[in-house]
């Protein structure tokens, strides 16, 4: 932590104080944490016994398998995220019309999306449109992460330099062509990281699967514990499960962070008439913030929300 | 809409325990989330691994399996609670991990002068913190909280999955006892969310517009 302005570097007697408070709550953690696992162990929970179905093959392969479980999370996580991004596009290019009679409509229908729980949209799907129950996680994820992902591309195009649209008007563009040829893509690359983070949200969010007993990972783990005796298993089966999840939803954060670092590297500008380079083109955050302070109306694009 | 106004106690009764979790989740969750964020900027190594470790794993762990370890695993290892208060426990632990970034992404937005400044006049961490940084920290704080708060809202509903009678709770029975009025009645909920979700929306628009500090 040597960014930090909080505090000074620290010297000889605060390094002393700061290593001994470390050790300190070290200690009292480390003597909370083997309190836990002693009572786990006590309980019997790192016997073999309790681990041994994670052994079998029937455990992990066929029908009733966690590994099948998996595959349904996350051809729910996929197809969400593709039906998602293009309820994003068309909210986005609905939010952005010129026309009052699809920008209105488009904002209530978008607004009330939003504003519902996501468990609701797939009961929803679920109940009315009786689509089963993996296709109403998919259906429902898509849009109510659909309407946030437009909302961000949305922003995205509002916070483009204005000369962009003017040159692409000038060049004989047609209005609609301006937006699909020149803004939306420049907006989707300032955008990502925050469309990335919205998809680890879509992926967390596919567990809701289980409430309606869609076959996921956490409908099919329960089934297994239970098959083999709750009793025993449950606790091991959850771990297991934890892991997965951590598994999958860090390593696509990290992606999501990995992506945000690229975007926000300036742009190589191209070289001028005489050799020098051009400025690059403003496309960071900073230019969010300008555009935000110029047009007090317009939100800034809100972070991905839990 | 019909089979909604018929069952006004239901629905009163659907409110009242959404409300009262989110209340709860908030009193409890917003102290340990902004202590946590403490921890994660302070001084002290084992404070700042603790609290960087606890957010990670609560933010990218799926509030159902939170809610799954509360009503299925604790039970069977000798620890059962009642619905109720493992909800409770459950949004608190998901939903505190999010007040820490909050509050923390609260704290970076202080311009670095001030602490620079506050540090060259000789405060240590913790007057640094509480006199000058804190104080300023508020005003960019309440609104990203706000929407941790609406989002809270919104994850009340997975407690449906799991015994506790909440707002999503009254559409699912209701839309399994008047078949032909679902849409009405999803509508309906999504409705009675909205009254709560869009004034603290509204709320936190005002609040960010009237307190932006040029700078």
């Amino acid at each position: 932590m040597s960014g930090t302005v909080l505090y000074d570097a620290p010297g000889p007697k605060a390094r002393r104080v700061s290593r001994t408070l470390s050790v300190v709550f070290a200690v009292v953690f480390a003597a909370l944490l083997g309190f836990g696992v002693y009572q786990l162990w006590l309980g019997g929970a790192f016997y073999a016994d309790r681990w041994d179905i994670f052994l079998q093959a029937g455990t992990w392969t066929g029908a009733g398998g966690l590994l099948a479980g998996l595959t349904t999370t996350l051809s729910a996580f996929v197809l969400g995220s593709l039906l998602a991004l293009v309820v994003g596009f068309a909210f986005a290019l609905a939010r952005a019309s010129k026309s009052q009679a699809v920008r209105i409509p488009a904002t209530i229908v978008l607004e009330f999306f939003r504003g519902m729980p996501v468990l609701l949209m797939i009961l929803f799907v679920f109940i009315v449109a009786n689509t089963g129950a993996f296709w109403a996680v998919v259906i429902a994820l898509g849009i109510y992460n659909g309407a946030i992902i437009g909302e961000a591309i949305r922003s995205g195009i509002a916070a483009l330099p204005r000369g962009q649209r003017e040159s692409g008007l000038a060049l004989g563009l047609g209005s609609f062509q301006t937006t699909i040829l020149i803004e939306l893509p420049q907006s989707i690359r300032t955008m990502l990281p925050i469309i990335i983070a919205q998809l680890v949200v879509l992926l967390k969010d596919t567990a809701l699967g289980y409430i309606v007993s869609s076959a996921d990972l956490i409908t099919i783990g329960r089934r297994l514990a239970n098959f083999f005796g709750a009793g025993q298993y449950a606790l091991s089966m959850f771990f297991v499960m934890l892991a997965i999840y951590l598994a999958l939803n860090l390593t696509l954060s990290w992606v999501a962070r990995f992506v945000s670092r690229q975007v926000s590297k300036p742009r190589k500008g191209g070289k001028n008439l005489d050799g020098t380079r051009t400025a690059p083109l403003q496309l960071s955050t900073q230019a969010l913030r300008v555009q935000h302070e110029r047009d007090e109306t317009e939100q800034t694009p809100e972070p991905p929300r839990p | 809409m019909q089979a909604l106004f018929e069952n006004g106690d239901l629905w009163l009764q659907g409110m009242g325990s959404t409300l009262m979790l989110v209340a709860i989740t908030t009193l409890i969750g917003l102290p340990f989330g902004a202590v946590l964020a403490g921890m994660r900027v302070s001084p002290v190594a084992a404070f700042r691994v603790a609290s960087t470790i606890y957010i990670e794993v609560a933010r990218n762990t799926p509030l159902t399996l939170v809610f799954f370890f509360m009503a299925f695993v604790l039970p069977r290892v000798g620890l059962t609670l009642d619905f109720l208060v493992g909800a409770v426990a459950a949004l608190t632990f998901y939903t505190s991990a999010f007040f820490a970034e909050a509050v923390r992404s609260g704290i970076n937005s202080v311009a670095v002068g001030q602490a620079e400044a506050a540090r060259s006049v000789g405060l240590g961490f913790g007057q640094t913190m509480t006199l000058v940084i804190l104080p300023q920290a508020i005003r960019s704080v309440v609104p990203p909280l706000i929407n941790v708060i609406i989002a809270l809202t919104k994850n009340t509903s997975v407690a449906m999955g799991f015994f506790v009678f909440v707002l999503t709770s009254v559409a699912q029975r209701l839309s399994n006892d008047y078949g032909n009025q679902a849409l009405q009645i999803f509508i309906g909920i999504a409705l009675s969310y909205l009254i709560i979700t869009v004034p603290l929306g509204q709320l936190a628009d005002y609040l960010e517009k009237k307190w932006r500090v040029q700078r």
